[in-house]
C-alpha cells in the first residue's frame, strides 16, 4: 500500500494509506488522549478528547477517526486543542462522582489520568444535575456504577464486535443517556454471559471486577502473565497478585484470545486459595486420613509402589496422569512410569 | 487442530459437528461468531438446539450417534455430483475408490432415514462445503465419545480430503480439545502406546534412544493399558496399585459406581491433587500438589501452541509443585531424578522429542510456539499437512454407520446425552470453589423436551429421577425445546448429580473412548 | 529485658516489657492504622485511629502509647474498634477536599488507605469546611492546610532540630491550624526548607513543589540514596518515572543532623535529569541563583577558576 506523508507538531511522518492521524501520531510517539478509541473496535469518534488542529480545517479534527492525507499539517497541543480537551474533562467531571478516595480503579483510570495531565481539579465549573443511579451489584462477578460511566461506548462495541452478544447498548436520550441491556434491566436479568470483556475495556470505574477492585488498590498489584487452566483454547491472562494472594484476573494481549476471556477464565480463580485446598500430605490409617510429613508420605508411596512392582511385576501398577498438569509434569510422570516402575500402563482422561 | 484458532473467522464455510462451541469453548466461539458476522456459512450438526446452532444458517438436528451416516451422505452427494477436488484426490490421496464404493449406499434419502436430517438439507450442505474456497470442520466430544468415535473422525477426515479442504489456511480438521493441557499430556507421552511426540513404544530404535537418554536398562516394549482397562484390571485384581495425578475418574468415568468399586479393590492407591476429590477420598496416600498459579511450566493448547504457565504465588500450606513431588518419589525409588526448574525439564523434553526440539523457555518468553518446531530457529507450524501428509498420500478410511451400543427401548425410552455448561468445568473440583461461578450457576437441571415432559406429567422445576441400566440420579427438570423429543441432557459438573453413574462404559474399540454421549434412560417424576 | 505475655486477637504474643501494644502487634504482622504515630518522634496519641479494645478497660486505648502488661487481652478489629475508626475517618473526611482525582499524594496517602480498608466513602458529617488558600509562596514546599489532619508530625519533626521549631499549632477548635509564628506563610518565616515535614506528612497537606505535576505516586519508583555532601549521611530518595529521575525527596536524617536543603539540592543537581533551578531568599524575596551559589561553593569554584586559569 502507498504511504502518505504528513507533518505532526512540525515533524514529518509517513504512514500507510488509510491510517488515521492518531496512528501517525503514535508512530511518532506523540501523545494524544483517547476515551472511546480502541484499536480493535469500530471508531465512532464520539468522545472528542482526541481532537487536534489541522491546518486549513475550520473545526478541530477527531484524530482517531480522520484518515491522514498527504501534506496534512497537524498540531496536537495548540491552545485551542488544550481548551477543548479541558472543557470536555470539565463537562465529564461535572457529572462524575468525586470518589477517587475509595474507587477501585483509582490509579488506573483515564479520566483521572487526563484530569491530572490537563490540571482539571473538578467539574465545578459546570455545576448542574448529577446522576444518582443505584449501584448494580446483583451478580457475583462485577459491579456496574453508571454514575461513573462517561458514555464512551467501548463496552457496547466490545460486546457487539468481539464478544458478539449485543447485550448492552445506549438507551434514552440526552442527559438521561445510559448504557443498559434491553428494557433497562440489570445484567443479571439479561442475556449477559459475564465474560467481563466490557470490564476489560472500561476506561473509568463504571465497570469493576467485584473481588479484585474491593481487595486491592491498582498500585498494590503485581501482574503475572500465564495461561488459563480451564479448556483447551489456551487463553493468556494476567494473574493479579497482592500480598502473596491471587486477587483477580485481568486481560493481557494473548496470542490466542487477545483481551477476550470467558466467565471461567476471568472469574474462576477463587479455587486457588479456597480453604478446601490440600495443604499437607495425608496417610489413611484405620480408614481415616491423618496428616503426615512429606518424608513419611513419599517413603510410603515409594515403598508400596516398589513392593507391588517386585511382587507382582511392573504391569500390576498403573498411572493416571493429568490433562490439567503441565507438560513438564506429564513428562516426568511418564518417565517415572516407564523408566522407574517399568510399565507402559500410563494414561489420562483425554477421552473424557 | 490442523489449523490455528485464528483461522476460523476467515473460513468461508464452517461445519461445527458435535461441538457446543460458544459454551464449551467460548473464546473459539468468538471466532465462529465473527465468521458469521462477516458472512461465512455456518452449519451446525447437533441433536440439541444449542446457542451456536441458533447462529447457524442451517442446523442439522441429527439423531445422536448418526454422524457417520451424515458425513458419508455428504460424501455421496459430493461424489455423485462430481463436486470433489479431483486434483487434490489424485495428487495427495489414495484409496478414493474404496470411499466411493462405501459412500454410494448413503444417498441423501437413505441418510435421512438414519439421521433424521432432510435429504435436501444434506444436499445443500454438501454442495456448500465442496464449493467453498476454504471450509473448516470443528468438532469435539460429540464426535469422539461414541463406540464409533474413531470411525467418526475418519469420516470427518475423508470429507476434508475429498474436497481438498485441508493443508491450507482457514480449512482443516479441527478437534477442539476440552482441557487446558490434554494436547500436552498426549504430546508428552501420557498414553500407553507412545513416548513423547507420539514415538511408539514398540519401536526398538525409539526405545533405545530413550534408554540411553534416561539412563535405564530396558524400557517395556508392550503397549500398556488405557484408563478404562486399568479400572477393569483393578476390578479383576490384575492391577494392584495405582498412582493418580490430577484426575477424578470416580466422577469423570462412565459407570462411575463401577470406577469407585474398582479403585477400592486396589492394594495401594496414591492420589496427587489440589483438593480431596471423590477419587482422593479412596486413596491410601494423598499428596498435595500445586495449582497452576503456584508453579512454572507449559501447557499446549488445542492448536498445538506451547505456552508458559508462570508462578504467581507460593503453594498453599505444605503443598508442592507436582514436578517436585514426582522427582521425590522417583528418587525414593532409587532413580536419580533431579532438575533445577521446569525450564530444565523442557530442555530434556526438547532433546528427546523431535516436534518439540526447537522449543525452550527463552523462546517462549516472546510468545507461544506451535509444534512441530524441529529446530531453535524454526518459527513453528500453524497449519499442518501443507503440501503433504506426514504418512505421504492421505489414505481414505471408508467407514460404515453403526448404531450406538444402547438404543432406546420400552424400558429405557429416552436417550441421555451429557456435556458442559459455560460457567463450569469438568467435575466441578475448581469451579464449585471460586466464590463466584457456583453462586451464579448453583444447581444442575435436566433438559427435557416439553412434549416428553407432558407425557410423563413432569412440570418445570419438578424433581425427577433419571435411571439407566447402571444407576440413577435425581435432579430438577427444565422443560425446553433445546433437546428434541426422545432426548434428555445434563452436564457432568455437579458431584450431587453424578451423571456418570448412568452413562455407558461401552468403548470405541480403537481409541477406547467411552460412549458418554448416548445411553438409554427412563425419567420418572418424584412424588 | 524481660518479656511480657499478652493475647492479641486470640493469639498468644510475647513482647519486651515497656514496648507498646502497637509495637507488639506490628511485630506479629498484625495491622493497626496510625496517623500521628512515628517511631522517630515523641508520642502524642492524639489522632486516636490506633485505638484497640483491652479487656477490662472501659474505654478504647490508643495502642501507640499504651505499654503492654502481663496477661493483657487485646482485640484490634472488634466492632467497637472498627466503629471508632470509621467515625474518626468520617470526621476527618467531613472536612477534607474530595480531591484525590488530581492530588499529588493519591496512592501514597494514609487517609485514603484507611478509607479504602474501612469502606468509608465520604464524610458522614456535613458542616463547615476550611477554605484556606493554598500556600505556594516559596520555591520548595506547597502547603495545603485544607488537607491537613492535624496529626502534628510536622510540628514534632521540626522541633527536633535545635533552634528551629518553625511551626506549631495555632488557634483553637475548628480553627486549629499548623502555622509559623504570627500565622505567616512558610515563605515569610525562618523555614530553611529541609523537607523533614514533607517526609512525615501522611496526607497531601505538604508537597514538594519541584515535583508537583510531574507524576502520580504509582508511576514513581523511589530509590534510596545517601547524601555525600557532608559526613552525616542523611537518606534521600531519588524519584524515578519512566527511567528518569524527576526529583529528590527527603528520607530520614543522619544522626543529629537536620536533613538540610543544601544536601537535597546537591542530590538534585547530581541525579535529576532535568533539575529545577534553585532559588535562595535575598532579603525578603526568593531569587533564582546559580548552582554554585545554592550549594555554597561559589567561593571555592571562583578560586579554582582563578588558580587553574593562571
Amino acid at each position: 500500500m502507498a504511504d502518505v506523508t504528513l507533518t505532526i507538531n512540525g515533524i514529518g511522518v509517513s504512514v500507510p494509506e488509510g491510517s488515521t492521524i492518531l496512528d501517525a501520531a503514535r508512530k511518532l510517539g506523540v501523545f494524544i488522549p483517547t476515551f472511546c478509541y480502541d484499536p480493535e473496535l469500530s471508531r465512532p469518534g464520539s468522545c472528542r478528547i482526541c481532537v487536534v488542529e489541522t491546518k486549513g480545517s475550520k473545526n478541530l479534527t477527531v484524530s482517531c477517526a480522520t484518515i491522514a492525507r498527504d501534506g496534512m499539517v497537524v498540531e496536537t497541543d495548540t491552545p485551542a486543542v488544550l481548551e477543548a480537551r479541558k472543557t470536555i474533562l470539565e463537562l465529564l467531571l461535572a457529572n462524575h462522582p468525586e470518589d477517587c478516595l475509595t474507587c477501585g480503579r483509582n490509579g488506573d483510570c483515564r479520566l483521572q489520568d487526563y484530569a491530572y495531565m490537563y490540571g482539571i481539579r473538578s467539574g465545578s465549573k459546570f455545576a448542574g444535575e448529577r446522576h444518582t443511579y443505584p449501584l448494580e451489584d446483583d451478580n457475583p462477578f462485577f459491579v456496574r456504577d453508571m454514575n461513573k460511566c462517561i458514555l464512551c461506548g467501548k463496552c457496547i462495541r466490545m460486546c457487539a464486535e468481539i464478544q458478539g452478544n449485543n447485550v448492552v447498548d445506549f438507551a434514552y436520550r440526552g442527559f438521561r443517556t445510559k448504557v443498559t441491556p434491553a428494557m433497562d434491566t440489570s445484567l443479571a436479568g439479561s442475556e449477559c454471559v459475564f465474560c467481563g470483556n466490557c470490564v476489560a475495556v472500561c476506561p473509568t470505574g463504571a465497570l469493576q471486577e467485584k473481588v479484585l477492585r474491593s481487595s486491592a488498590r491498582t498500585w498494590e498489584i503485581k501482574k503475572v502473565r500465564t495461561t488459563c487452566p480451564y479448556c483447551g483454547t489456551g487463553c493468556n491472562f494476567d494473574l493479579n497478585v497482592k500480598d502473596g494472594r491471587v486477587v483477580g484476573v485481568t486481560s493481557c494481549d494473548g496470542d490466542v484470545n487477545g483481551r477476550a476471556l470467558c466467565v471461567k477464565g476471568r472469574f474462576g480463580y477463587g479455587f486457588i486459595h479456597h480453604p478446601d485446598r490440600l495443604t499437607s500430605p495425608l496417610i489413611k490409617k484405620d480408614g481415616q486420613f491423618v496428616k503426615a510429613t512429606w518424608e513419611e508420605a513419599i517413603g510410603l508411596v515409594a515403598g508400596q509402589l516398589g513392593s507391588i512392582r517386585d511382587n507382582y511385576g511392573p504391569d500390576s501398577l498403573g498411572v493416571l496422569t493429568s490433562a490439567r498438569c503441565t507438560n513438564e509434569e506429564n513428562y516426568l510422570l511418564g518417565k517415572l512410569t516407564r523408566a522407574v516402575i517399568g510399565t507402559n500402563n500410563i494414561d489420562h482422561c483425554a477421552r473424557l | 487442530m490442523t489449523n490455528p484458532i485464528g483461522d476460523i473467522a476467515g473460513a468461508e464455510f464452517i461445519l461445527a459437528i458435535g461441538t457446543n462451541t460458544t459454551e464449551s469453548h467460548p473464546i473459539i466461539g468468538l471466532q465462529v461468531k465473527k465468521a458469521v458476522r462477516q458472512g461465512s456459512i455456518l452449519v451446525v450438526a447437533d441433536p440439541r438446539k444449542t446457542e451456536v446452532a441458533d447462529l447457524a444458517k442451517s442446523h442439522l438436528q441429527i439423531k445422536s450417534g448418526s454422524d457417520i451416516a451424515l458425513l458419508n451422505g455428504m460424501a455421496n452427494v459430493i461424489i455423485s455430483e462430481d463436486l470433489y477436488n479431483k486434483e487434490f484426490v489424485a495428487e495427495r490421496t489414495e484409496d478414493f475408490e474404496a470411499l466411493k464404493s462405501v459412500a454410494a449406499k448413503y444417498t441423501p434419502e437413505y441418510t435421512e432415514g438414519i439421521t433424521g436430517v432432510p435429504a435436501a438439507a444434506i444436499r445443500e450442505v454438501a454442495r456448500e462445503y465442496a464449493k467453498a474456497e476454504n471450509a473448516t470442520i470443528l468438532y469435539t466430544m460429540g464426535i469422539t465419545q461414541h463406540i464409533c468415535g474413531t470411525h467418526n473422525v475418519f469420516a470427518v477426515a475423508n470429507l476434508a480430503m475429498l474436497c481438498g479442504q485441508i493443508g491450507k489456511p482457514h480449512s482443516g480438521v479441527n478437534p477442539l480439545r476440552g482441557q487446558n493441557n490434554v494436547q500436552g499430556a498426549c504430546d508428552m507421552g501420557a498414553l500407553p502406546n507412545v513416548f513423547t511426540g507420539y514415538q511408539p513404544v514398540i519401536s526398538d530404535e525409539v526405545r533405545a534412544r530413550f534408554e540411553s537418554n534416561w539412563g535405564c536398562k530396558q524400557l517395556p516394549a508392550k503397549p500398556g493399558l488405557t484408563v478404562g482397562e486399568l479400572l477393569e484390571g483393578a476390578d479383576k485384581g490384575t492391577v494392584k496399585g495405582m498412582y493418580i495425578m490430577g484426575e477424578n475418574p470416580v466422577l469423570s468415568d462412565p459407570d462411575a459406581d463401577h470406577a469407585a468399586h474398582s479403585l477400592k479393590k486396589l492394594e495401594f492407591l496414591v492420589v496427587q491433587d489440589i483438593f480431596l476429590t471423590e477419587t482422593a477420598r479412596l486413596a491410601d496416600v494423598v499428596l498435595p500438589g500445586a495449582s497452576f498459579a503456584e508453579k512454572d511450566g507449559t501447557f499446549s493448547n488445542t492448536e498445538r501452541r506451547v505456552q508458559r504457565v508462570r508462578k504467581a504465588v507460593e503453594p498453599v500450606g505444605n503443598a508442592r509443585p507436582d514436578w517436585r513431588i514426582i522427582c521425590d518419589v522417583a528418587c525414593a525409588m532409587g532413580y536419580a531424578m533431579q532438575y533445577d526448574s521446569p525450564a530444565d525439564i523442557m530442555k530434556e523434553i526438547a532433546s528427546v522429542t523431535p516436534s518439540y526440539a526447537g522449543i525452550s523457555y527463552e523462546r517462549l518468553e516472546s510468545g507461544g510456539i506451535q509444534w512441530p518446531c524441529p529446530t531453535a530457529g524454526h518459527p513453528g507450524t500453524p497449519v499442518l499437512h501443507v503440501g503433504k501428509f506426514s504418512r505421504g498420500p492421505g489414505k481414505f478410511h471408508p467407514v460404515e454407520y453403526v448404531p450406538p451400543a444402547e438404543t432406546p427401548d420400552e424400558h429405557y425410552p429416552l436417550v441421555l446425552s451429557t456435556g458442559r455448561r459455560r460457567a463450569h468445568y469438568h467435575t466441578g473440583t475448581m469451579t464449585m470453589r471460586t466464590g463466584a461461578l457456583e453462586v451464579y450457576y448453583s444447581k444442575e437441571h435436566l433438559e427435557i423436551n416439553s412434549a416428553d415432559a407432558a407425557k410423563l406429567g413432569v412440570k418445570e422445576g419438578d424433581m425427577v429421577k433419571v435411571t439407566s441400566r447402571r444407576g440413577s440420579v435425581e435432579l430438577m427438570a427444565r422443560l425446553t425445546e433445546i433437546v428434541p423429543e426422545g432426548m434428555v441432557f445434563t452436564s457432568f459438573h455437579f458431584p450431587e448429580v453424578a451423571i456418570n453413574k448412568l452413562t455407558n462404559p461401552a468403548r470405541d474399540s480403537i481409541a477406547k473412548i467411552p460412549e458418554l454421549k448416548v445411553c438409554s434412560v427412563k425419567v420418572e417424576k418424584i412424588a | 529485658m524481660d518479656n511480657v505475655n499478652l493475647t492479641i486477637n486470640g493469639r498468644q504474643v510475647s513482647a519486651p516489657a515497656g514496648s507498646t501494644i502497637l509495637d507488639a502487634a506490628v511485630a506479629q504482622g498484625i495491622f493497626i492504622p496510625t496517623f500521628c504515630h512515628d517511631p522517630n518522634l515523641p508520642g502524642v496519641a492524639s489522632c486516636r485511629i490506633c485505638v484497640v479494645e483491652v479487656k477490662g478497660q472501659k474505654n478504647l486505648t490508643p495502642s501507640c502509647m499504651t505499654a503492654v502488661r502481663e496477661g493483657m487481652v487485646v482485640e484490634t478489629e472488634s466492632p467497637a474498634v472498627v466503629e471508632a475508626r470509621k467515625t474518626i475517618l468520617e470526621l476527618i473526611l467531613a472536612n477534607h477536599p474530595q480531591d484525590c482525582l488530581t492530588c499529588e499524594k493519591n496512592g501514597d496517602c494514609r487517609l485514603q488507605d484507611y478509607a479504602f480498608i474501612y469502606g468509608v466513602k465520604e464524610g458522614g458529617f456535613t458542616g463547615e469546611r476550611h477554605n484556606y488558600a493554598i500556600e505556594e509562596d516559596n520555591p520548595y514546599i506547597i502547603r495545603d492546610m485544607n488537607k491537613c489532619i492535624l496529626c502534628g508530625k510536622c510540628v514534632r519533626t521540626c522541633a527536633q532540630v535545635e533552634g528551629r521549631a518553625v511551626i506549631d499549632y495555632a488557634f483553637r477548635g475548628f480553627r486549629t491550624k499548623v502555622a509559623p509564628p504570627m500565622n505567616n506563610t512558610l515563605g515569610d518565616s525562618d523555614c530553611v526548607y529541609c523537607g523533614r515535614c514533607v517526609a512525615v506528612c501522611p496526607v497531601g497537606a505538604l508537597l514538594y513543589k519541584p515535583m508537583a505535576g510531574k507524576g502520580r505516586t504509582w508511576e514513581i519508583a523511589r530509590e534510596p540514596v545517601t547524601c555525600s555532601f557532608c559526613e552525616s549521611g542523611c537518606q534521600f530518595y531519588l524519584n524515578k518515572k519512566g527511567g528518569r529521575v524527576i526529583g529528590v525527596s527527603a528520607g530520614s536524617p543522619g544522626l543529629g543532623r537536620p536533613l538540610c536543603l543544601k544536601g537535597r539540592l546537591g542530590m538534585e543537581l547530581l541525579y535529576c535529569d532535568d533539575p529545577v533551578t534553585p532559588q535562595l531568599k535575598k532579603g525578603d524575596v526568593f531569587q533564582e541563583v546559580s548552582w554554585a551559589e545554592a550549594l555554597g561553593l561559589k567561593g571555592v569554584i571562583d578560586k579554582i577558576k582563578k588558580l587553574e586559569g593562571e
